[in-house]
């Protein structure tokens, strides 16, 4: 094999081992690291949406109640008795005891005007009609009012719930201001972690406490736009180029939102820490596959190589020792042809020693010399045929590519064989096409096939038999096609398909090597042909050699 | 003169003529046939001492004749005669009952020497029996 070829093969080799082993491995790597982020990032959503809720649920019971005790108040006094500002310092003050969030508490009449005020600011707020406020109005429509958180007066955020009671044909408003300090602090308790965050908006986007981070009470929050939010929801959104997980939920009172806000980075750990260890692990395995893969197949190239070379050595002493086997079959057959002319010219020559003891003169010996002595030529010429047909064959083992006519190598395949078939009585018929193209090849090589397929025929057939050999090209004019058919018994289905194996063979222990049709298989491969078989049995065997025109 | 009587069997026309010139010439008593069939034929109606067998012949070949002959007359001796040094084809005629095998070419007094010691053999074993 080529060292390309190799090189293929080593590459083919790595790459369907890495291929088998990562794929598995990154596949395996990446559906667990997805399902435990999706899991663990569904659970911390889940936990930022019940926190969400548990504050607004915390918000809504601070409201209420803040509400329900200005109304049972409302409800339980009388406007004369809270009219009075004595009464209502000493009703406030019972307030405060259990509540300082309460930080003024103001009785209002039906056209705005302030009856009574106890709180820090009395002189300001004491003269303010709040007619024209829009809380006024809401309060008198609706009966209970909660406010958004401002700063007022006293620059603190806070706000205001106001409650308005029917006395008789009166009506009046309970109004009372909340430090949104206790809100704050609900809130605050839902800033989790280092970088967790809470904070309550309205309506219109506005922060109602004061956030972690960014953003100041009364101002816009630094985060995306809730103030539409309807229901308890998480999701991770992008802000500012930042992935930021949030969760909102509705303060049902006073339809604030709750903003939840927190930093995945920190939330979202031991996912990160878990996607550390996967990629570790996973680079570590590709490593190791690496170096698996590329160890395992350096091993089984050297091992194939190995192998390679051990078959091409034995490769060569086959082909060797088939030359070999050819030679010795040729140089007894070749013996035997040289040996009978050989035989002739000795009894001729006895015969002219026997003559020229006799008369010469009698024109019948003299008849008999003369011709003994033409026999004696006839049968040198007869044997010099041979050898120099011999030459030729022997001149031809090297291996030499020349323009040769396919009917002519056949022919003196044919020559070598004609005295075996004789004597087995075999006739051997030749059906050549006479235009068929030369072609560059390996003479001797080719000879040798021939020879091979040839007498594999005689062999088969054994005695009394026909050898037809045909010559033709394909349709294209590329190949030449030579077909070489026996009528002998034919081969078995499950012989045939061994037959061009090396070392198989049907003859006798000694009379085979069972490696002529291999050899003869692996010339025309190297020559770029092919040789195919057909068989049937009791009918007979045809060997098709194809042979490139070139 | 000798009294044996000879067959000789071979396809190759010219070696067969001269050599059954050369023989007739030394006054012995010999004839030729080409072929295994001819000669299984000729010993039907003839009487034979010593048979000359070339092995490679087509149709019925040497070995072939050899087993023929010594089914039907066992009592002639056969001198294979082989065109090329085959020790297996010779081995193979002794085991079937030759008296001896002789390589092409071969001296004609050669020859005879062994004609001679076979039809000795014969006389021996005929004294025998």
């Amino acid at each position: 094999m080529e060292a390309k070829q190799y090189r293929k093969l080593w590459w083919n080799l790595i790459l369907t081992t890495l291929s088998f082993s990562l794929v598995p491995l990154f596949l395996l790597g990446g559906v667990i690291y997805h399902q435990f982020s999706v899991s663990y990032t569904a659970r911390i959503m889940d936990d930022m949406k019940t926190r969400a809720v548990n504050r607004c649920s915390s918000i809504d019971l601070f409201l209420d109640e803040r509400i329900s005790q200005l109304t049972s108040l409302a409800n339980t006094q009388t406007l004369d008795q809270l009219k009075n500002e004595d009464y209502l310092g000493r009703v406030f003050n019972i307030i405060q005891t259990r509540s300082k969030s309460f930080l003024d508490l103001g009785v209002i009449d039906e056209s705005g005007n302030h009856l009574a005020y106890v709180g820090p600011y009395y002189s300001v707020l004491k003269q303010v009609n709040y007619k024209d406020e829009q809380w006024f109005h809401e309060v008198m429509a609706t009966g209970i009012f909660v406010s958004d958180v401002f700063l007022g007066f006293r620059k603190i955020p806070h706000f205001i719930i106001a409650v308005m009671v029917r006395e008789k044909n009166r009506n009046w408003i309970l109004r009372a201001t909340i430090d949104s300090d206790v809100i704050d602090n609900i809130v605050h308790l839902a800033w989790i972690g280092k970088k967790g965050d809470a904070f309550l908006i309205n309506r219109d986007n506005i922060l109602q406490t004061t956030p972690r981070f960014g953003g100041k009470v009364m101002g816009p929050p630094e985060a995306p736009d809730f103030a539409n939010a309807t229901r308890n929801l998480a999701e991770e959104m992008d802000f500012q180029g930042h992935k930021v997980l949030y969760a909102t939920g509705i303060v049902r009172v006073k339809k604030w939102v709750l903003v939840v806000q927190e930093d995945p980075t920190e939330q979202l750990t031991p996912i990160l820490q878990a996607r550390f260890l996967l990629l570790s692990i996973c680079f570590g395995g590709l490593l190791l596959i690496i170096l698996g893969a590329f160890a395992t197949t350096r091993a089984m190239m050297t091992e194939l190589m190995q192998m390679d070379r051990v078959r091409a050595a034995s490769d060569e002493v086959a082909m060797q020792s088939s030359k070999m086997a050819a030679l010795g079959k040729m140089a007894a057959g070749i013996a035997h042809e040289i040996n009978n002319p050989l035989a002739v010219i000795g009894e001729k020559a006895g015969w002219i020693k026997d003559l020229l003891k006799m008369d010469l003169a009698d024109p019948e010996n003299f008849q008999e010399l003369s011709e003994a002595v033409n026999k004696i030529e006839y049968h040198v010429v007869r044997a010099k045929t041979v050898t120099h047909r011999l030459l030729g064959f022997a001149r031809r083992m090297e291996p030499v590519e020349e323009r040769i006519s396919i009917n002519t190598v056949l022919d003196e395949s044919i020559d070598f064989l004609e005295n075996e078939a004789r004597y087995r009585n075999i006739d051997i018929q030749t059906n050549y096409a006479p235009d068929l193209p030369l072609t560059s090849t390996d003479q001797s090589q080719l000879q040798q096939v021939f020879l091979n397929i040839i007498n594999n025929g005689i062999d088969a057939i054994g005695k009394d038999g026909e050898i037809t050999i045909s010559t033709k090209t394909n349709s294209r004019q590329s190949d030449i096609i030579v077909e070489i058919t026996d009528n002998g018994p034919g081969i078995p289905k499950d012989v045939l398909q061994k037959i061009f194996d090396p070392f198989f063979t049907t003859k006798e222990v000694g009379k085979g090597t069972g490696l002529g049709l291999s050899i003869s298989y692996s010339i025309m491969e190297k020559l770029g042909g092919r040789i195919m078989v057909a068989s049937e049995e009791g009918r007979g065997t045809t060997f098709t050699i194809y042979l490139p025109v070139r | 003169m000798e009294n044996f009587k000879m067959l000789i069997v071979d396809d190759e026309a010219d070696f067969l003529e001269t050599i059954l010139k050369r023989l007739k010439a030394r006054k012995i008593e010999v004839a030729g046939v080409d072929s295994g069939y001819k000669a299984l034929e000729y010993l039907e109606n003839h009487d034979v001492d010593v048979m000359i067998l070339d092995v490679k012949m087509p149709g019925m070949d040497g070995i072939e004749t050899l087993r023929e002959i010594k089914k039907k007359k066992p009592r002639v001796e056969v001198i294979m005669l082989t065109g090329h040094a085959s020790v297996e084809s010779g081995i193979q005629g002794m085991q079937l009952g030759a008296f001896d095998y002789v390589m092409k070419p071969v001296a004609l007094d050669e020859l005879l020497e062994k004609v001679r010691q076979a039809y000795e053999r014969k006389m021996i074993q005929e004294g025998k029996s």
